[in-house]
């Protein structure tokens, strides 16, 4: 009743173009925006610090994958090491020149992941589906051995991790044990606006478009004129930068220090779940499947305890791996598509809602 | 110049001066290899006839070896009984995926397919955990009558140890490629198998019931992770960190072909070899553990040059 268009009307080419073109949503992501600001009003550090901040970095890693998977078709098993170069790229590079300002290394890493990413990328003109998936296990591999073997990349530390030193920003604390879960929540939250608007421009633009008809069927993009290889090349960068930024992200404004074993396999798996169920070509969907893989297993950990069910800590986590799995195939069976298109489904039944066409 | 004789020609002088030490690390390199051949078996079992690219093959194993060890340890069933009931829990695990995992899947694309059996990986790691629990367990080896101890010859100027365990999983793996090359080719199940293979529709027309090939192949390749488990969990422990072992299959599948029977063999091999031979006479130079990406770097280089693999069918298409 209130999710209707009746009387909205489209008087030149921009509104009609327009990404929200309905008022409802833009008010919605208004309140959202409001919202997302307004949540470390309420001094829960529990809700800024173990929850929003790694739900927005793991959208952010969604985000990159799903241009890489979701819009160009191109199946990556290497997330999680690309993450990784992000993450030790910053290291390296604000323990080199520890006056810049933090937040332009963690943009600068991005860059260095993208380019790491197009190097693996190359493959992708010769191989696609299975062969291009076990083509970035080889880049998952060989990096994670990197930042095991290569100790100039955690400064010969002899514990072999990485341990964030302290940055200001205009004199606040953003980085280190000192800084507030407050500041490094409005630093995510800034990243992720910022960069979930630039991926909305990207994939309705020229350049998201070829990505899909390449994803669509490659020789008929390649007949279009679109050439293959440059834009292939530009989605595994662009998806490695997101990517990078994210890992960067991740030990400097969540972790605060990391191992390697952060950016295993595993990693790598989770955030190609989080596209599966969320949505494969679907900003949106990021942010659902984030929310679904990261927030629930939290949700299963303490709901048990919520009823006055006292569960072990192990069987919590297996009951959490068998659940994840089962809504795998679950959501395989039931929408292909993933969570995206149940909402866009949703929507479509209010807007004619009480009528069902 | 150093650098380069340390890699051109300082390994081949240490291969000449120890012909032990190269025979020792081959036989190594000819054991791992064979195990990651019979994980990549598995693989091509249930590709060849479901187009299903199956990530859950390594996870199998674990399970199969888990519930082994499981129903001798913890229920003290005696150990050929336990393994006849683990077949049997093979069996209903083939079913249940075929029921509800791939019924309701036909005719999807096989990326989704694929992401599917990540599904059933993830479940059964947790279910896994959750009956057998995740401390590592120990393979009865005796109780199987699989014998202990090593052989020692003195050739080559030095002496060569060979495990008679790995003798005995060469020769049981070597009996079971055999029994499945005559399955697939002699009897009509198996023809069934490879009609199913080579078209789902035409094979159907002709009376073939899909549900049960698949439930059949996964089956198979169920026994295949079996086998695969008992030897693996016997060399170490049995635990979910076997299940690193089947991404080791991924490039030994590149490397024969997905569709190819000997191709996951010969590759296995050669992957096995390769590994341990570089980590041997190379590793040194590159700061050691070359194992966990060299297996990867092969097979890309590998696809770059032939990505149907050495035995797989031609793929025409070429974007």
């Amino acid at each position: 009743m209130l999710y209707r268009e009746a009387g909205q009307f489209k008087t030149d080419y921009a509104s009609d173009q327009a990404i929200f073109p309905i008022l409802q949503d833009r008010i919605g992501l208004a309140v959202i925006l409001v919202v997302a600001f307004a949540i470390p009003l309420a001094n829960n550090d529990f809700l800024t610090n173990a929850m929003m901040i790694p739900f927005m970095i793991f959208v952010l890693a969604a985000i990159g994958l799903n241009l890489l998977t979701g819009y160009t078709g191109l199946l990556s098993l290497g997330t999680g090491a690309f993450m990784g170069v992000g993450a030790y790229a910053c290291y390296k590079l604000t323990s080199i020149f520890p006056n810049v300002n933090i937040l332009i290394w963690v943009v600068v890493s991005g860059f260095f992941s993208a380019a790491v990413g197009a190097v693996f990328g190359l493959p992708s003109l010769r191989i696609k589906g299975f062969y291009l998936a076990i083509a970035t296990l080889a880049a998952q591999f060989f990096l994670e051995w990197c930042f095991i073997r290569v100790s100039w990349l955690y400064n010969y530390n002899i514990s072999g991790a990485i341990e964030v030193p302290q940055r200001t920003l205009f004199g606040i604390i953003v980085t280190g044990p000192r800084a507030t879960a407050e500041t490094r929540y409005y630093i995510v939250l800034i990243f992720l606006v910022a960069m979930t608007w630039i991926a909305s421009n990207l994939v309705h633009g020229r350049i998201g478009r070829s990505w899909m008809a390449v994803r669509d069927m490659d020789i008929a993009a390649e007949l279009m004129g679109i050439r293959l290889l440059p834009t292939k090349l530009l989605a595994f960068a662009v998806s490695s930068f997101y990517c990078g930024v994210a890992g960067a992200l991740m030990v400097f404004l969540w972790y605060g220090g990391a191992e390697p074993a952060v950016f295993n396999i595993n990693q790598s798996f989770t955030i190609l779940f989080m596209i599966i169920i969320g949505g494969l070509g679907s900003l949106l969907g990021a942010y659902l499947g984030a929310a679904l893989i990261y927030i629930l297993p939290i949700v299963l950990r303490f709901a048990p305890e919520a009823v006055g069910l006292h569960v072990h800590a192990a069987t919590a986590e297996h009951v959490t791996f068998m659940t994840v799995g089962a809504l795998i195939i679950f959501f395989l069976i039931a929408e292909p598509a993933g969570l995206a298109r149940l909402w866009q489904v949703g929507k479509q039944k209010l807007r004619v809602w009480p009528f069902p066409y | 110049m150093h650098f380069l004789y340390l890699i051109f020609i300082d390994p081949f002088v240490q291969m000449a001066q120890a012909p032990d030490l190269l025979a020792q690390t081959l036989w190594e390199g000819l054991v791992a290899g064979m195990l990651y051949a019979l994980i990549a078996l598995g693989f091509v079992l249930i590709f060849k006839a479901s187009g299903v690219f199956n990530f859950a093959q390594g996870i199998m194993v674990v399970f199969a070896a888990l519930t082994l060890v499981g129903l001798h340890h913890d229920l003290h069933v005696p150990a050929f009984i336990a393994l006849a009931l683990t077949i049997g829990v093979m069996f209903v695990l083939a079913f249940a995926i075929e029921r509800a995992v791939l019924r309701p899947l036909v005719n999807q694309p096989d990326i989704i397919l694929f992401m599917a059996t990540f599904g059933i990986t993830y479940f059964l790691i947790g279910f896994g955990e959750y009956i057998f629990g995740g401390d590592p367990k120990v393979m009865p080896t005796g109780d199987l009558y699989l014998p202990n101890g090593a052989v020692t010859y003195h050739t080559l100027g030095g002496m060569v140890q060979l495990q008679k365990l790995d003798i005995a999983a060469a020769v049981i793996a070597s009996i079971m490629v055999a029994g499945l090359a005559v399955f697939f080719s002699k009897t009509r199940i198996g023809r069934a198998l490879r009609a199913v293979a080579d078209s789902h529709e035409a094979a159907l027309s002709v009376g073939i019931s899909l549900e049960q090939i698949w439930v059949i192949v996964w089956f198979a390749a169920g026994l295949v992770a079996l086998v695969t488990g008992i030897f693996w969990g016997a060399r170490s422990d049995v635990s979910f960190a076997l299940e690193v072992i089947a991404l080791k299959a991924l490039p030994v599948l590149i490397l024969g072909g997905l569709t190819s029977v000997p191709g996951a063999i010969v590759g296995g091999l050669i992957i096995g070899v390769g590994e341990k031979l570089f980590e041997f006479y190379w590793g040194s130079l590159f700061g050691g553990g070359t194992d966990a990406w060299f297996a990867y770097v092969i097979a890309l280089v590998f696809l770059m040059f032939r990505p149907q693999g050495l035995f797989g069918e031609r793929i025409i298409e070429r974007v």
